[in-house]
């Protein structure tokens, strides 16, 4: 029943989008690893690390997106479940290092023995095992999510406000990740991975392995986010996005719709965040930067916001700019980026995509209607968009 | 009267902003199938009270039940609209990137908690429904068009239309005939009746020919309590009411 409807929300935009997707997760592992280096098509293994980097942003984008474009809860904080989500891996990569660290303990950290600490922190605990740490990358950023949105949606802190504590959340996370006795490696953060699930993590295999996971969390991330916004579910976000307090004298319980979706959102930072670690090795407090937060609202509004592909679109154009500015016009970057945001908030209010989209329908209805005049051809078909026209094709609601 | 016999009983009602009493011991009595029209200048409070109703605003004092026995002012929004009090507002205020269709899927009668919502499947019942009221609000061959490309009328059917969806037991209606046509305020006045039957029915309303046409009890407010109650012709001829509202 589920997965029925879940195909009949699929349109051809999204089924295109995951036609690309599954053809990047397939073809750039087997072009690094079955193609030989010399020859043109071969992918360098820092190529394969990079774009795998890129799509844990298009993730954490796509939960951005979930919360901002659909329900209309501008986040400043995602960074902050994103990070979260890394430490949570972090600790699991530390725990699998063992007796190689520098000071051989074989449960402490070495950044624990350094600092004279006898045992490991409670917290520390079930971290050597991977299911558990696997689970906690998403359960700690939701519990926080959980907590922080109890809280806010109850006391119904909306706009500019809830923005500005969602800020406040990830900067507090930041100065607390920075000391050294929360136990969680203070500035320095966590580094020095040594294998993951048992696999050497420099390897080219496991870094392609590596890639295939973000692009898999990356598919079932989107198909869920599709699932939830094309329910009824969806329908009422977009209702509170538009119209909050209409939502509630219908019935609605708003807090619990956000605080739903906050949750969910937070959930799938999390694990962007955790397969981001990995790839770049390392999980310091900088991942708490409020600057990073902004950034990703950056690219879900340049790919456009409320549409889901436009927010992976824009992360992986943005940082793929980023990575050319940085390495060619290092000092230029912020002024670009800043330029770009500026640039699509004026002239691009829908993003790349909602504009393409728009033009698009324009292109369309603009064929639609000269071929009317021209009287030739047969009459264009309309889509069946109600639900009342999509009973008459399939009167049977699937079970 | 007794409070247990009412559907809707405020006694004694007050609210201040900032120090003006926009409601001002307020007391009114809405019986069982009742529908009746609230008149008053612009300021008397006629939209405050609906807030009040509503859970909007909360009352300073005063009591405000519901069918005799719930308390509304210890209730909120949702679980007032879920015991069955809708609402449809001064200004017109629909789902606006939401299609005709949607807009009242959302108002149905149904669960409405997010799990629910996550796995509905809208019903061949549901739809039935959904058509008549569709028929019934005449925006049947616009059932595809987003609420925002609706005219201004339209959207006031549209709204009502999503008041009668939840099927409340208690309508709350304000000013639904402002920027309408004649013609269209007398279809509006033919359809709440139409509703009356069916439900109980507040509404307020500027129109005098609208209300005429309503042939319901009527109550004058003036800053923020009643100054009138009765027939339209009995409060017409008050001496106050033609003061500070009818003129002359
Ligand atoms: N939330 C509010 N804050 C401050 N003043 C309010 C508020 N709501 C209503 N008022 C004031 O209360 C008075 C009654 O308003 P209202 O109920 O809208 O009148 P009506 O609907 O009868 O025209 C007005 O003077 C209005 O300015
Ligand atoms: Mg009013």
């Amino acid at each position: 029943m589920m997965t029925s409807y879940l195909f009949r929300t699929l349109d051809a935009k999204a089924g295109v989008f995951i036609a690309i997707l599954l053809a990047v997760i397939l073809l750039v592992p087997a072009l690094n690893i079955l193609i030989a280096p010399d020859n043109f098509f071969h992918v360098p293994n820092y190529a394969v690390t990079l774009m795998g980097k890129y799509l844990t942003y298009a993730l954490l984008a796509l939960s951005v997106d979930l919360v901002w474009g659909f329900c209309g809860i501008l986040s400043l904080g995602h960074g902050a479940f994103f990070a979260l989500g890394g430490y949570a891996m972090g600790m699991y990569l530390m725990r699998q290092i063992g007796t190689r660290g520098v000071y051989g303990d074989p449960t402490l950290p070495d950044f624990m023995v350094f600092l004279n600490w006898q045992e490991l922190p409670w917290y520390w605990y079930g971290f050597d095992m991977a299911w558990f740490a696997f689970l906690m990358v998403m359960i700690a950023p939701g519990i926080l999510a959980f907590v922080f949105g109890w809280f806010a949606f109850r006391s119904r802190v909306t706009g500019v406000y809830l923005s500005i504590i969602t800020q406040a959340l990830t900067y507090a996370l930041l100065l607390a990740f920075f000391r050294n006795d929360m136990g969680f490696g203070g500035n320095n953060g966590l580094t020095d991975f040594k294998d993951i699930l048992g696999f050497d993590i420099q390897a080219s295999s496991t870094r392609a392995g590596l890639f295939v996971a973000s692009g898999l969390a990356l598919l079932v991330c989107f198909l869920i986010c599709r699932y939830v916004t094309k329910s009824k579910l969806g329908k009422v976000l977009v209702a509170v996005r538009d119209a909050e307090s209409r939502t509630r004298f219908l019935g609605y319980r708003v807090e619990y719709y956000k605080l739903f979706v906050w949750v969910l959102s937070a959930m799938m930072a999390g694990i962007a965040g955790a397969l981001y670690v990995p790839q770049v090795g390392i999980i310091n407090p900088g991942e708490f930067a409020p600057a990073n937060s902004i950034e990703v609202v950056i690219w879900v509004a340049v790919g456009g916001r409320g549409t889901l592909i436009g927010a992976v679109l824009g992360a992986v154009l943005v940082n793929f700019a980023k990575t050319w500015f940085t390495a060619a016009l290092p000092d230029v970057w912020l002024f670009a980026l800043g330029a770009l945001f500026v640039v699509v908030t004026l002239f691009l209010p829908k993003g790349i995509l909602g504009t393409i989209g728009d033009g698009w329908t324009a292109l369309r209805q603009r064929r639609v209607s000269s071929n009317a005049q021209a009287g030739g051809g047969k009459p264009p078909k309309t889509p069946p968009t109600s639900p009342a026209a999509a009973a008459n094709v399939d009167p049977q609601p699937a079970e | 009267m007794s409070r247990q016999n009412t559907l809707l009983y405020l006694d004694g009602v007050s609210v201040s902003f900032d120090g003006f009493r926009a409601i001002n011991d307020l007391s009114m009595v809405i019986t069982h199938g009742e529908m009746r029209a609230i008149i008053g200048p612009n300021g008397a409070g006629k939209t405050t009270m609906m807030d009040i109703i509503t859970g909007k605003t909360r009352p300073d004092s005063g009591e405000v039940f519901f069918n005799g026995v719930v308390d509304l002012t210890a209730e909120d929004e949702a679980s007032i609209a879920e015991l069955g009090i809708g609402r449809k507002f001064q200004k017109p205020t629909v789902f606006e990137s939401h299609t005709v269709w949607d807009n009242l899927e959302l108002a149905l009668k149904a669960p409405r908690g997010p799990f629910a919502t996550l796995f509905h499947m809208i019903s061949g019942a549901e739809k039935t429904r959904i058509e008549d009221l569709l028929t019934l609000i005449r925006l049947g061959d616009k059932r595809d068009e987003l609420a925002a490309n609706l005219s201004h009328g339209q959207k006031q059917w549209l709204e009502i239309g999503m008041l009668l969806a939840q099927d409340p037991k208690l309508l709350l209606v304000d000013e639904p005939a402002a920027g309408m046509t004649d013609a269209e305020t007398m279809e509006t006045a033919e359809l709440l009746k139409d509703i009356a039957k069916t439900h109980s029915v507040v509404v307020v309303e500027h129109d005098m020919t609208f209300i005429r046409a309503l042939g319901v009890k009527v109550t004058c407010l003036a800053e923020g309590s009643v100054l009138a109650e009765g027939s339209l012709d009995h409060v017409s001829a008050d001496e106050r009411v033609i003061e500070v509202y009818l003129g002359r």
